[in-house]
């Protein structure tokens, strides 16, 4: 897959350290308060009825199952995979969009997802630190893709951006891009540990630049995770990119979500902010596990009216 | 590949039930503690101007009302509320506070039926912060000697407050809260299109146990305000509302002993420089003159966008006013409601027709208007010049008007360049800048990078003709003390 | 004859109420030399946990806004009237004094914790200021809470002076620990029942009963308390206090004779505040 051709001031933005430096700092400054406020007023909206049940199906759509723990097992791969395709037995739930896993598990997702709309994404390049030479991250990358993994997510190097080594964070999602071959790339800022809004505008647009399809929040693995106030950022950062450039990039929340609720709100604020365009699985994903379980319980909740149990959802 | 067909996700309806506001069919003044009929009978009707529906009926206040009401106040003041200490006297007022806090929602719900403005804003803004206030106030009562206005500072009297409709509960509050906490006895008038949350709060003042007479609420249109004014009886005037009648109340009472503090119009700037931080400055922009739907005597009515930022601004501004929700107030959804009157109406449409004609450009967002009701579509005139009438006078409705400047010198003399002084906004990220321009801006509020925020403890009023004395703070019990200026 | 439920006094620690680690106790005698009740005696390590409780709880108090503050301290006062008859009736066998004049004293307490309540989004307009320096900076001073304030309650005023002491340190954000009076220590765990039911976060108040002069001198020589009111503490001890409270600067409260029923200033606020004065350029 070939990184679309960026408009000529972008791509001489990135052209060297110092270029990219100076497009990054110059960008505009996000007031941490003023975002925060935008955020508490657009947490006002209520959505009910009829556009609470759109939100949900939309949110289940939009799912990347993930699981990604040190004891995962093919067993535990496969019950996952047969909750992606089929959520819910007793309903008529909508499938997830992906499962994700590390990438010695993308072979049995694989062979489990044959034939459903459900893709394998993979995480890859030393999640979730990131810490490894560029030899071994791309090797990570290249051993999930030859096993059939159709996304990829990244984690950039948090260490060379803090340390303000923006053409070193470049080069390797370029590298990881190139290795990606067909597969979408999902660029994680990592935004827990980026700390201020002001960085994760600027790790949105190198992403960008950079060739990644999706930026990512988080690896879920670090506290704080996905934030409203990070998302708005993000959400802002892909609209600018598609007002300069024609091209769409999404962006993916994860690690925290846990409600219903509070899935709802993030579809509310990708809709005032980016707009109706990114309410596709496409250009916005959820990376959860148990925000699936919330969204059946009120999907549910929706269509009887009773409030459900959780023993009548099925686990994986 | 991306599917570029655009999914709709529309909000269902999220409608507040209505009848939590608990509207009688009429209602009588309160004075001395229990509600009246007026003396001379006259009766007039408040309506929801989201669709012209009559909600109640109510009395007018007549001469003998007025002078029945200051006498009671009067009696109240040098038979009881004089004589409490300050402790017990906060204790009253916290009384009134929770009592606020407890009947919130109905406030809030009553607030957006009668004056039109959405339910998202009386719930989450004017009813919060009138609580607030008389929880802040309350603290003072007994603290007076702190306040750096004199070692045993003593209240005036009897104060009689004339409030406008364009925050109705909370000018209330602005009022009554440290009029009371300073020890004086309150008249107060509610603007004649929307009485029903002051008379709300009379019952609340019932439920609270005030002493009878401590306050009073003379519903009635223009005359009762001024005959409350003119009343001899009254030792304090505090007036917000228009210029116009600011100027008329402070010629009205020359001659007299009567103090005065009025709060009246603005006409502010909100400058937006291009260092800013562009996305929350668009929503500085949108709060600062659609909020309350530009009924706010210091919205931030003029756009001064420094000339190098100003296409990508005023971009960017379309964009986000794309999104805004007009429609019922009482749905949780809506961010902007309905004008609150047709004369507002009127002056609105009239003023925006002579910005067309006088050469700028206007623009608005798609919003279907409700057939009945008072609508107004926020609109944004380009190409203005401070020369225009619609840069000079006070729309109070949702219009603004885009003026450009190159240097912070220029959007200071601009900003400066009218007779108003209440607030101004600044948007940068220099912090430096900040300070120096709010050094030079003649304005009695100035906020930077963001807009539209209050708070009891922070003094807000205005410089020149936007009227004298402040209100909330350390400062704003100076209105309510004998200090001697 | 209906046999009473008989109530077992604990130690209020970080928002809980354990016994003291120590597993001692103390017997407390009433006005006329009769059993009240026995109450937990305080050990140091119950002092070093109240101590690491309140730091714990430091940054969430000083961190809330005044309003929300004075919200929460004025709902203690709800509570506290709704008890008003559990602590006229333990000020009385406290203190030996008759219904009528314990009820003066709860009173008294009750309308100074409003009052004090009252000061918590005012003090810093009262205290602050922007000061007109030569030059063209902004310069402002405003106080902020000092961080975990210790407190010897005062002997024989086990409700009144007790709060007189409390509710200033806590109003401004600091949060404390408490050496309730040791011959009258009833009303300060029930306050710190009413303060643990009332949205104050647990941590702010932790209340010690116990022996004085064994809490009092680990306290003072403690290095993350950042100072000490010893109100309560013996004339012949204040000396050695004071000289033990040099080793980290505590700011000391040295106590003097008061009459609690007298109205206070808010000197007892300021007391408990350092002034943070900042400097910013103004320029185009």
């Amino acid at each position: 897959m070939t990184t679309l051709a960026l408009p000529g001031t972008l791509v001489d933005a990135a052209s060297s350290q110092t270029a990219l430096r100076r497009f990054l700092h110059d960008l505009p400054g996000v007031d941490q308060v003023g975002a925060e406020a935008r955020i508490a007023a657009l947490s006002t909206r209520s959505i009910k009825k009829q556009a609470k049940l759109q939100a949900i199906d939309m949110a289940i759509s939009m799912t990347d199952l993930t699981t990604l723990e040190g004891q995962d097992t093919p067993g535990k791969v496969r019950a996952l995979c047969a909750k992606a395709m089929r959520p819910d037995p007793t309903g008529d739930a909508p499938p997830v969009a992906a499962i994700c896993v590390y990438p010695d598990l993308v072979a049995t997702a694989v062979d489990a997802l044959q034939g459903s709309s459900v893709v394998v994404a993979s995480v890859a390049t030393a999640f979730p630190s990131g810490r490894s030479s560029l030899d071994v991250k791309l090797a990570d990358t290249k051993m999930a893709v030859d096993a059939g993994a159709a996304e990829i997510d990244m984690v950039i190097d948090r260490g060379a951006f803090l340390a303000g080594d923006y053409g070193k964070v470049f080069d390797q999602i370029v590298a990881v891009k190139q290795a990606c071959r067909d597969a979408h790339l999902k660029v994680i800022l990592e935004t827990g540990e980026l700390a201020t809004l002001d960085n994760v505008r600027r790790a949105s647009w190198l992403a960008m630049l950079a060739g990644g399809d999706l930026i990512k929040t988080s690896t879920g693995k670090v506290s704080p995770a996905a934030t409203l106030p990070v998302t708005l950022v993000m959400l802002e950062a892909v609209r600018d990119f598609h007002d300069r450039t024609g091209q769409y990039r999404g962006v993916k929340v994860a690690g925290g979500i846990r409600a219903t609720k509070e899935a709802i709100r993030y579809l509310v604020v990708v809709n005032e902010t980016a707009g109706p365009a990114w309410l596709t699985p496409d250009l916005f994903r959820f990376g959860a596990s148990s925000l699936l379980d919330d969204l059946l319980m009120q999907r549910h909740k929706q269509q009887t009216g009773q409030y459900w149990t959780s023993d009548r959802i099925p686990v994986a | 590949m991306i599917d570029l067909v655009t999914p709709t996700w529309e909000y269902a309806p999220a409608p507040e039930a209505r009848d939590l506001a608990n509207i009688k069919p009429s209602y009588g003044l309160f004075i001395d503690g229990e509600f009246v009929d007026p003396r001379d009978g006259q009766v007039f009707k408040t309506v929801d101007p989201s669709s012209e529906e009559v909600l109640a009926e109510v009395a007018t206040a007549g001469p003998a009302d007025v002078d029945a009401a200051v006498r009671a106040a009067r009696e109240a003041y040098d038979d009881t509320w004089s004589k409490l200490s300050g402790r017990e006297r906060g204790k009253y007022v916290f009384r009134l506070a929770r009592l606020m806090q407890e009947r919130a929602r109905e406030l809030a719900v009553l607030e957006s039926v009668d004056n039109g403005k959405p339910i998202k804003e009386t719930r989450d803004v004017d009813v919060p912060l009138a609580a607030a206030h008389f929880f802040y106030h309350a603290g003072w009562a007994d603290k007076l000697q702190w306040a750096g206005l004199g070692p045993d500072p003593k209240p005036l009297g009897v104060a009689g407050q004339v409030i406008p409709w364009n925050f109705p509960l909370l000018m209330l509050a602005w009022k009554v809260a440290p009029a009371l906490a300073c020890g004086n006895t309150v008249v107060l008038k509610p603007a004649e299109t929307t009485p029903l949350t002051a008379l709300r709060f009379a019952e609340i003042c019932q439920q609270a146990d005030l002493p009878s007479g401590v306050v009073n609420i003379l519903t009635g249109a223009g005359e009762t305000g001024a005959a409350v004014v003119g009343h001899d009886g009254i030792d304090k005037v505090a007036f917000t509302g228009s210029t116009a009648v600011g100027k008329q109340i402070q010629r009205q009472i020359a001659g007299t002993k009567k103090k005065v503090t009025l709060e009246l119009g603005g006409k502010a700037a909100n400058i937006i420089f291009d260092d800013a931080a562009m996305d929350q400055a668009v929503e500085g922009i949108v709060n600062g003159i659609f909020f309350n739907q530009g009924h706010v005597c210091c919205a931030g009515s003029r756009l001064l966008v420094q000339e190098n930022v100003h296409d990508e601004v005023i971009d960017r501004l379309k964009r986000r006013l794309g999104t805004l929700r007009l429609g019922d107030p009482l749905d949780k959804n809506t961010d902007i409601g309905a004008i609150n009157s047709s004369e507002q109406l009127e002056r609105i449409t009239s003023l925006v027709a002579t910005g067309e004609q006088e050469g700028a450009e206007s623009w608005q967002p798609d919003c279907v208007l409700p057939e009945r009701g008072y609508w107004f579509r926020p609109t944004v005139f380009t190409k203005v010049e401070q020369t225009h009438t619609i840069a000079q006078e006070e729309i109070f409705g949702p219009v603004l008007s885009v003026l450009t400047f190159r240097t912070a010198e220029e959007a200071v003399q601009k900003a400066n360049n009218t007779p108003y002084g209440l607030s101004a906004g600044v948007w940068t990220e220099k912090g430096s800048r900040i300070l120096w321009m709010a050094q030079r801006l003649r304005a009695g509020v100035v906020w930077a990078n963001t807009f539209n925020r209050f708070d009891p403890t922070s003094p807000f009023g205005g410089y020149k003709e936007s009227g004298f004395g402040r209100e909330g703070g350390r400062h704003g019990l100076a209105a309510y003390l004998q200090t001697g200026w | 004859m209906r046999l009473d439920v008989r109530k077992t006094y604990k130690l209020s620690i970080g928002g809980a109420f354990p016994r003291s680690e120590s597993g001692r106790s103390y017997e407390v005698s009433d006005h006329k030399g009769g059993f009240l009740a026995n109450f937990s005696q305080a050990s140091r390590k119950d002092v070093r946990d109240a101590v690491v409780a309140a730091r714990k709880a430091f940054p969430g108090w000083s961190g809330a806004t005044a309003y929300n503050r004075g919200q929460v301290l004025y709902r203690v006062a709800e509570m506290l009237e709704g008890r008003r008859d559990q602590f006229v009736a333990e000020v009385g066998a406290s203190e030996g004094l008759a219904t009528r004049k314990a009820s003066r004293e709860v009173d008294a307490a009750i309308d100074r914790w409003v009052w004090y309540a009252g000061w918590s989004d005012k003090f810093a307009q009262v205290s602050g200021s922007s000061n007109p320096v030569s030059g063209a900076y902004f310069d402002f001073s405003v106080p902020e809470p000092t961080g975990v304030v210790a407190a010897i309650a005062p002997q024989e005023s086990s409700l009144l002076g007790l709060i007189s002491v409390v509710a200033p340190i806590i109003v401004s954000g600091n949060t404390c620990v408490i050496v309730a009076s040791e011959q009258r220590p009833m009303p300060a765990i029930t306050l710190s029942e009413v303060v643990t039911t009332s949205d104050v976060p647990g941590g702010v108040v932790n209340v010690l009963s116990g022996f004085t002069r064994e809490m009092a001198p680990v306290l003072a020589a403690h290095l993350d308390v950042n100072a000490i009111d010893l109100a309560g503490a013996a004339p012949a001890d204040v000396a050695d206090l004071q000289a033990a409270a040099a080793d980290n600067l505590k700011r000391v409260v040295t106590p003097r004779a008061e009459d609690w029923h007298v109205d206070p200033d808010p000197g007892r606020i300021l007391a408990f505040t350092e002034t943070k004065t900042v400097w910013h350029p103004m320029g185009v």
